[in-house]
């Protein structure tokens, strides 16, 4: 029987995601089971790597067939999920998801800032952001969207924080790789230009040859 | 002025507005004009004084970052105070600037993020009803017929009878209805109790049958019902499936009429 399948099985029928490691200890439990199947003893000692290939078989095999459902994988544990465009009549059926509200847009930004900086101190978020993060960030920690993952080991040793695995259930997300733009975004490195188109022309004063030569303004100015 | 209604922009602190000027202004942040953002910047201020808005201190901070910039570039490079180990990083213009771009970047995440959080709402995992066997097998069991519980009683009267001692005299201490009671109470502990349990503390035939009636009675009020999992084995008592009647009901109805008329028969 082909692993795919088996996998595709339970899923199908499992009350919840499901992640690697359980999917292999179901395996291996149902080999070693006293009135074990033939069928189920070559997965007895499936590896991960191999679970892992057999499932993107899977999800690539469902995305090609085009179906109103796909098998996800959100935060490291795989289900089967409807197509957000059937959404009309899935809410229909069981009624509004019971989400809690939507996030605010500075609650966004700084849940950002550390999703892609972590592990962070409140301080530098509100480096990057210009304005105080602790309404935002008390927020953010009720919800367990973040949480303090230890001390930075500098002078006043102030927390640091990380995104949980909520976080990557709330926004749908495989893993913090799946970010977008996560390299890049991990440590911005912006590149200082050859020169910086700072001055008007019209404003700047006039260049340092042209007031050295004018007696009416001295270099007491210093 | 209170007829005018004034729609103002909301803005998430200094480095916002900076970025909102300058995508008016439809230029790269690396080529913006700090100077013509500084008096941008400050009349902004201006107006969100005028309108009695609450400024935050980071806005004040910020204007005067922009004021010393502008400040400046005021002066000929050749004349400004030449600051201590002074490098590239600390090039006020460039710190601005650096902090702008990263800004942008993560505002950007940001609009990202609430992509996913909105098509996350549309998405329904697959929750399948439970799957359970155990609950089929009970409802395949048949019901125990009077005469299978008659057996059963008479057997354990049989084994009370053994154990009765008939020099001991002792008053009738139970009733049929402290029974119902009892059994009530007992089936709402544990759903499941076996018939030979019910009596495993009877100290007496009466005690028996009061047990007995009650069960009976419990049984014809659709309180609860028996079932036998096997051929000759233990009859199981379990709750009936929920009735109108209320066991409190059904107790408070029996109390004053059968058990005075049955106690006579057990004598």
């Amino acid at each position: 029987m082909e692993l795919k399948f088996i996998l595709e099985a339970i899923l199908f029928s499992a009350q919840k995601a499901l992640s690697l490691k359980e999917l292999r200890d179901l395996l291996a439990a149902t080999a070693t089971a006293e009135n074990a199947e033939d069928a189920a003893r070559p997965f007895k000692k499936t590896s991960e790597e191999t679970l892992l290939a057999a499932l993107e078989q899977l999800q690539k095999e469902h995305a090609d067939a085009a179906r109103s459902y796909r098998l996800a994988c959100v935060a490291g544990a795989w289900q089967f999920v409807t197509q957000p465009e059937f959404s009309p009549w899935l809410i229909a059926l069981v009624g509004q998801k019971n989400r809690p509200t939507r996030l605010s847009q500075p609650a966004l930004e700084t849940l950002a800032i550390v999703a892609y900086r972590q592990p962070i101190t409140r301080a530098e978020i509100e480096q990057v952001r210009g304005v105080a993060v602790d309404g935002v960030m008390q927020t953010l920690l009720e919800r367990g969207l973040v949480e303090q993952t230890g001390r930075a080991e500098v002078i006043g040793r102030p927390a640091l924080y990380g995104t949980t695995p909520i976080f990557l259930e709330y926004f749908g997300l495989r893993a913090l790789e799946d970010l977008p733009a996560a390299d890049e975004l991990r440590r911005i490195v912006v590149e200082k230009p050859e020169t910086l188109l700072t001055t008007d022309p019209g404003l700047a004063t006039a260049p340092p040859e042209q007031l050295n030569e004018s007696p009416a303004e001295p270099a007491d100015v210093m | 002025m209170s007829e005018y209604k004034v729609k103002f922009e909301v803005f998430e602190g200094p480095l916002d507005l900076l970025l909102h000027l300058i995508k008016k202004d439809e230029v790269d942040i690396y080529e913006v004009n700090l100077t013509t953002l500084a008096t941008q910047f400050i009349e902004y201020i201006e107006v969100m004084r005028k309108l009695d808005l609450e400024i935050a201190g980071e806005f004040l901070v910020m204007a005067s970052t922009l004021m010393f910039i502008k400040s400046r570039e005021l002066l000929p490079v050749d004349q400004q105070v030449e600051v201590e180990d002074e490098d590239d990083t600390e090039d006020p213009r460039w710190e601005l600037i650096r902090q702008l771009v990263e800004y942008k970047k993560f505002k950007d995440a940001a609009a990202q993020l609430q992509v996913f959080e909105l098509e996350q709402e549309n998405i329904f995992p697959r929750v399948p009803g439970k799957l359970d066997f155990a609950a089929v097998r009970a409802v395949a069991r048949p019901e125990v017929s009077i005469f299978d519980l008659l057996n059963a009683v008479n057997a354990i009267l049989k084994r009370v009878h053994q154990r009765d001692d008939p020099r001991d005299i002792f008053d009738d201490k139970w009733s049929v209805s402290e029974k119902i009671e009892y059994l009530i109470k007992l089936i709402s502990e544990k759903s499941r109790v076996k018939f030979s349990d019910l009596f495993g503390d009877a100290t007496s035939r009466s005690e028996v049958v009061c047990t007995f009636l009650a069960l009976l009675e419990l049984i014809r009020l659709k309180q609860l019902s028996c079932v036998q999992g096997e051929h000759f084995g233990d009859i199981d008592i379990t709750r009936a499936a929920p009735q109108s009647l209320a066991p409190e009901n059904s107790v408070g109805e029996i109390e004053g009429a059968p058990a005075p008329i049955l106690n006579p028969q057990l004598n």
